[in-house]
C-alpha cells in the first residue's frame, strides 16, 4: 500500500506538489499523468524518500518515508526517471551491488538474482558494461535493480520512455505480471499505456491532482464516449441525415479522413440508431466504429482547464 | 552484507574499472619519487630517513586528492545515480562513509605502493623504521583530511572540475596556513593568540610534527576530527542540494 496525505513541496515561491492525496491498495497499478513539469516525478521522489517533503505525509506498506525511512525503502522497488545506473559497471556487477546493499543472501540471493535477470532478459548482456548497453536494455536494467527484493510495492517513473514498441510491450507484460499482490505506481504521458496497464488514473497538473478514476471513467468524460464515427466515400452528403437521427446533438465531418462522426445527446445510445440509418439509406461504410472516448482529448481538457484557475490565483 | 561495504566495495571496484586509477598510481609514484631524489635530496643528505619523502607530500596531494575526490558526488549526481543510491534502505551517513572510506583506501593502496623507497632506505642504512611508520600514519591522516574536504566540495557541484578548484583552493588555504611566512605576516598585524590558532589550524604543522615521528594523540585527533567535520558537512549539503 502507498499512501499520500496532503503532501506539498516547495522550491522557493514555487509550488510543484501542492496537496497531493492518494491511497494506492495492492492489487492496483496506478497510472500517473500530467503534463511536463506536473509534478508526478516530484511526488515520486518523495515517496520514494529521495526528496523530503516540505508538509504532508507519505508511507510505504504503512511506513512513514520519513520517521521509518529505511524500513519504506526496504518496502519500496523505484525507478528513477531515465533508469540512472552506474555505467562502468557491468550488469551482474551492479546488480550484485544492489543484493549487497539490499541485504540479499544466500539461496533467496540467488533465486532473486535469477529472477531479475530472467523476467527482463539480461542473460545475454551480463558481462557488458552497462554504458554500452542500447537504451531499452538500461531500462531493462534498471527495472531489474527495481524489482530485485521482490518489493510489495513499486514506483516506476516513465518505465517505458524511449523504448521501442516491443519494448514498451515487453515492458507493460511485465508490469501486469506484477501486478497481481503488488502495489504499483507508474507515471506516463503515453495515454494508451493507462488502458494497457493500469487499473486507476491520476491526472495532476500545477501540483494538484484533478482526476482520480479508472481508465474507463476517464474515457466517459470525453464527449467521444458514445459517439459513432463512420468512414465513407463522400462524408458531407450524409451530414443532414444523420443530424436529424433522434439522440444525436452534434455531426462533425473530418472531410480529409472521409470520416463523420454523430455525438450523442447526455445519456443517449445512438450505435444502433446510426447502423439502421445507414443500411435504410444503402449507405456503403467501409467503417463504422462505436468511440469509446479518448483519453488525450480528456486529458487535454483537463489539464488545460486547470491552467487559468492557477494562474488567476 | 551491511550497506557502507557494499557501497565501499562498489566504489573502489569502480576506480580500478577505467584507467584512471593506473594513471593515478603510476603519476603519484613518479611524483613521489622524483620530489624525494631531485628536490629532497635524498642521497646528498646521507640519512637514513624517509623526511624527504614524507615532507612532499603535502604539495603533492594538493593537487593529486583533489583528482581522486571531484568526482566523488559530483559524478553521481550528474549521472543521476545519487538519486537511485539514496533511495536505496542506506542512510546519509552510510552513504557518506562507505564512498569516503573507498577513496580513502584507494590513496592509502597509492602510499602503500611506495613500499621501494623504504626498502632503499633500510638497504642503505638503518633508519629508525618506528618514525617511518609515523610518517605513513600521518601521511595517510593527511590524505584523509583532503579528501573530507574534497568529498564536501563535490557534493557541491555536478560539475568536476569546478569541485577540483575549489579543493585545490580550500586545501591550499589549509596548508598556507601553517607556513612561517605566512604566520609571520599575521603576527604583525594580530596578537600570537590569532597566530596560534591559525597554526594549529594548518595540516602543514601536524603533519610536520607527526612525519618527525612525535606521534601526539592531539595531531592524529585533529585530522580525524578535520574528517568528521568536513563529512558531517558533506551529507548536509548533499541534503540541501538534492533537488537541484
Amino acid at each position: 500500500m502507498i499512501e499520500t496525505r496532503n503532501l506539498v513541496k516547495t522550491y522557493g515561491r514555487i509550488r510543484a506538489v501542492d496537496g497531493v492525496s492518494f491511497r494506492v491498495e495492492p492489487g492496483q497499478v496506478l497510472g500517473f499523468l500530467g503534463p511536463n513539469g506536473a509534478g508526478k516525478s516530484t511526488t515520486m521522489k518523495m515517496i520514494a524518500g529521495f526528496l523530503s517533503p516540505t508538509a504532508g505525509s507519505a508511507s510505504v506498506c504503512g511506513f512513514d518515508v520519513r520517521e521509518n525511512a529505511i524500513q519504506a525503502r526496504r518496502e519500496l522497488g523505484y525507478l528513477s526517471e531515465g533508469a540512472p545506473s552506474y555505467g562502468e559497471m557491468s550488469v551482474r556487477g551492479f546488480l550484485d551491488f544492489i543484493a549487497d546493499v539490499r541485504g540479499l543472501s544466500g539461496e533467496r540471493r540467488r533465486r532473486r538474482l535469477d529472477d531479475a535477470i530472467g523476467r527482463l532478459q539480461l542473460e545475454s548482456v551480463l558481462e557488458q558494461g552497462v554504458e554500452t548497453l542500447s537504451k531499452g536494455f538500461k531500462r531493462r536494467v534498471g527495472l531489474a535493480q527495481a524489482i530485485l527484493h521482490d518489493p510489495r510495492a513499486l514506483i516506476l517513473d516513465e518505465p517505458t520512455d524511449g523504448l521501442d514498441p516491443n519494448q514498451k510491450h515487453e515492458v507493460r507484460a511485465l508490469i501486469q505480471s506484477m501486478a497481481a499482490d503488488r502495489t504499483i505506481i507508474i507515471s506516463t504521458h503515453i495515454l494508451e499505456e493507462v488502458n494497457a496497464v493500469c487499473t486507476r488514473a491520476v491526472i495532476i497538473a500545477a501540483g494538484r491532482v484533478l482526476a482520480d478514476s479508472t481508465p474507463a471513467e476517464l474515457e466517459a468524460r470525453s464527449r467521444y464516449h458514445g459517439a459513432v464515427s463512420v468512414c465513407v466515400v463522400d462524408p458531407s452528403a450524409l451530414r443532414m441525415g444523420l443530424s436529424r437521427i433522434e439522440g444525436v446533438a452534434l455531426v462533425e465531418v473530418d472531410a480529409g479522413q472521409g470520416r463523420i462522426t454523430a455525438f450523442p445527446r447526455a445519456g443517449q445510445r445512438i450505435f444502433e440508431r446510426v447502423q439502421e440509418f445507414l443500411r435504410a439509406q444503402q449507405v456503403k461504410a467501409s467503417e463504422v466504429q462505436l468511440e469509446r472516448g479518448r483519453l488525450d482529448e480528456v486529458f487535454r481538457s483537463i489539464t488545460q482547464a486547470a491552467r487559468p484557475a492557477k494562474e488567476a490565483a | 552484507m551491511s550497506p557502507v561495504r557494499a557501497i565501499f566495495r562498489r566504489e573502489l571496484a569502480s576506480y580500478f574499472a577505467t584507467p584512471v586509477a593506473y594513471v593515478f598510481i603510476v603519476i603519484f609514484l613518479i611524483l613521489s619519487g622524483a620530489f624525494t631524489f631531485y628536490l629532497g635530496g635524498f642521497y646528498e643528505r646521507g640519512q637514513a630517513d624517509l623526511l624527504p619523502f614524507f615532507n612532499f607530500h603535502p604539495w603533492l596531494y594538493l593537487f593529486l586528492v583533489p583528482a581522486v575526490s571531484m568526482r566523488l558526488w559530483s559524478e553521481e549526481r550528474k549521472s543521476g545515480t545519487i538519486e537511485l543510491l539514496l533511495t536505496l534502505p542506506v542512510t546519509m551517513w552510510q552513504a557518506v562513509l562507505g564512498k569516503f572510506l573507498a577513496a580513502w583506501a584507494f590513496l592509502a593502496i597509492a602510499l602503500a605502493l611506495t613500499f621501494p623507497i623504504w626498502l632503499t632506505v633500510n638497504y642503505l642504512g638503518d633508519p629508525d623504521n618506528g618514525v617511518i611508520v609515523a610518517g605513513y600514519l600521518g601521511s595517510v591522516l593527511m590524505a584523509g583530511a583532503f579528501l573530507a574536504i574534497g568529498a564536501c566540495l563535490s557534493a557541491t557541484t555536478r560539475n568536476q572540475v569546478i569541485a577540483f578548484i575549489l579543493t585545490v583552493v580550500v586545501c591550499f588555504l589549509l596548508l598556507l596556513a601553517g607556513f612561517p611566512m605566512v604566520l609571520e605576516f599575521i603576527g604583525a598585524i594580530f596578537p600570537q593568540g590569532v597566530v596560534d590558532a591559525i597554526a594549529n589550524l594548518s595540516f602543514l604543522t601536524h603533519f610536520t610534527a607527526i612525519a618527525k615521528g612525535v606521534v601526539d594523540l592531539r595531531d592524529a585527533l585533529f585530522f580525524l576530527l578535520v574528517i568528521v567535520f568536513w563529512l558531517t558537512a558533506c551529507a548536509l549539503v548533499i541534503d540541501l542540494k538534492k533537488a537541484d
